[in-house]
């Protein structure tokens, strides 16, 4: 990775936040969307927004852009007001699904939205970063969704914000799509712009991210590099062939130092825990268990039972 | 990781544009899209021309009525009749944009709402004007018309401006009936607004149709289009045109602010 995350302590003091949320809440009637956040985004970062449907990412990131605002607490863009933050262009947005107008062509559209603005880049300039030269005459109703979302970024480019943010930006691209559509946000990111994206796709917060935001019910559960969100859920999974296991094999198994469950499928057992070297000692030498593997806790894991947890917690 | 090679910045304070975003980029594209519509440049630019040539084309053109003649009278009918289709359809766009999510989409932008509203409100004026004048040089080249120049320059501006009313219809209409059948719906209505408004064939005055007719959005706005021409203007015509106007734009208000609510 090309790209750090500006910690250092001469940029935290020279340069402001580039996004600061300070215990933002955001109800919806009954419904609570987002129930408290705090976030520091510093200059440079490339922060993926990342949890499940409905776990308030759309929310925060729409009171980022000042399209909606928090019910309580604050939300600064730039050390302004979002909508301020936008009026000058200096903060952009490929959302899920801005709409785009069919009848124009792309080159059409990138002129409509420059025009809007007075700190721009040029046409050129801006459709060849996005990969769309090859494209600027087609009509947008032609284009395929992954064209659509490179024209919607190469609208969010235009103004050279300091801040992009992108709501769920490959939803619906297949995976060369999906592909051409990070390559290109990740040229832009290495000349420093700030990002923000919102995923509920673990490899891309994965992949292009220096820094992961896990959110769930509407807070923050955990917040680091990719590493360190693994490092959260902690132990292994061991799976065995088992068959014929009867309750009180699995009842052993469950009694076993650090085991924290049992799953008995069929012919097959899978055992979580913190002792993988136990559960395979007992596996291999006390059943008929055989096939064994044992794998440590992936990004996915560490984000089901991060976000899991939260879910039990009560409302 | 490694340090970028080149060192992150953020910009400073930038200045906001001129008139909340209101140019002649937007304008001018604005205007393409609509002449791009086919739907719009045939019904109402060549349709009310074509009607025109047909109605003042009979006999009994020659005809005198107040201060012209019946092929005059049917020029101003056929201009309102554009006109109206034009704001109709320029109002619908703007709720057809939201359904599409394109104002979304210009909500990330430093473009005004005002000045938005003012380059769509610019761009039915011209193409309003547009269907005004086809519907006039239709007529000059026909060469039947008769009506003295200043009248007839009241009535083309009269049309014109009262063809507003429908850009709130459209704007109402656009945002009660989804999407793009938004104008399948107001061409015929609008069709049968305009046979009841007396813009198509003389409804007798007295009768019971005429007594419904003039009751209809378009029967007001005919009467006051086409008043510099006959010379009178009744009252019940413009209580009809503002009355109307009032009704669209409180229904257009009433859906954008739920419309607003909800997005």
């Amino acid at each position: 990775m090309n790209q750090t995350s500006t910690l250092s302590p001469q940029s935290a003091t020279t340069r402001p936040d580039v996004v600061r949320l300070q215990q933002v809440r955001r109800t919806f009637g009954d419904v609570e969307a987002v129930r408290g956040i705090d976030l520091v985004v510093r200059p440079g970062e490339v922060v993926a927004f990342l949890g499940p449907n409905g776990a308030g990412k759309t929310t925060t990131l729409d009171m980022v852009l000042g399209l909606g605002r928090p019910t309580s607490g604050t939300v600064q863009v730039l050390g302004l007001d979002p909508r301020d933050a936008v009026a000058q262009g200096r903060v952009a947005a490929v959302m899920q699904s801005g709409g785009l107008l069919k009848d124009l062509t792309v080159a059409e559209t990138v002129r409509y939205v420059r025009s809007l603005f007075t700190h721009v880049r040029d046409v050129d300039d801006v459709l060849a970063r996005a990969g769309l030269t090859a494209l600027a005459d087609r009509r947008v109703g032609l284009c395929s969704g992954g064209e659509q979302q490179r024209l919607r970024f190469a609208l969010a480019l235009l103004s050279d914000p300091d801040l992009l943010l992108l709501d769920e930006p490959t939803t619906g691209m297949d995976v060369e799509g999906r592909r051409t559509f990070w390559n290109a946000i990740r040229d832009d990111a290495r000349h420093g712009r700030t990002v923000m994206f919102a995923t509920h796709y673990l490899e891309e917060a994965d992949a292009y991210a220096d820094r992961i935001v896990l959110v769930s019910g509407g807070r923050i559960v955990a917040d680091g590099t990719a590493a360190e969100i693994k490092a959260r859920a902690v132990g292994r999974t061991v799976r065995a062939t088992l068959p014929d296991a009867d309750d009180a094999t699995v009842a052993e198994i469950a009694a076993l130092p650090g085991v924290e469950g049992v799953d008995g499928r069929g012919s097959s057992v899978v055992v979580h825990g913190t002792d993988s070297d136990a559960v395979a000692r007992h596996l291999l030498t006390r059943t008929a268990a055989h096939d064994l593997e044992i794998v440590g806790r992936g990004l996915e894991d560490a984000f089901l039972s991060l976000t899991g947890a939260d879910e039990r917690t009560p409302a | 990781m490694t340090t970028p090679a080149i060192p992150v910045t953020t910009t400073g304070p930038r200045a906001t544009p001129r008139l909340g975003g209101f140019n002649r980029v937007l304008l001018s594209l604005e205007l393409r899209r609509m002449l791009r519509n086919r739907r719009t440049v045939f019904f109402s630019l060549l349709f009310p021309a074509a009607l025109f040539f047909a109605f003042a084309g009979s006999s009994g053109g020659d005809e005198r009525v107040g201060h012209g003649n019946v092929s005059a009278y049917v020029m101003v009918s056929m201009a309102l009749y554009g006109a109206a289709l034009t704001t109709a359809s320029a109002g619908s766009s703007v709720a057809l944009e939201r359904s599409v999510g394109w104002s979304r989409q210009l909500r990330l932008t430093p473009l005004h709402p005002l000045a938005y509203i003012a380059t769509k409100a610019a761009c039915a004026l011209v193409l309003g004007a547009l269907a005004v004048a086809v519907v006039n040089v239709a007529a000059v080249l026909q060469g039947r018309a008769d009506l003295p120049a200043g009248r007839w320059l009241a009535c083309a501006l009269l049309a014109l401006l009262c063809s507003f009313v429908f850009a709130a219809l459209g704007l109402f209409v656009g945002y009660v009936v989804p999407g793009e059948n938004a104008m399948q719906l107001l061409g015929p209505g609008l069709a049968l607004f305009a046979f009841l408004g007396n813009l198509f064939i003389p409804i007798t005055e007295g009768s019971t149709l005429w007594h419904v007719a003039s009751v209809t959005p378009m029967f007001g706005v005919a009467e006051i289009s086409r008043a510099p021409l006959t010379g009178e203007l009744p009252w019940y015509a413009v209580v009809n045109a503002v009355g109307w106007l009032a009704v669209f734009v409180a229904g257009a208000a009433w859906r954008m602010s739920k419309d607003t609510a909800r997005g």
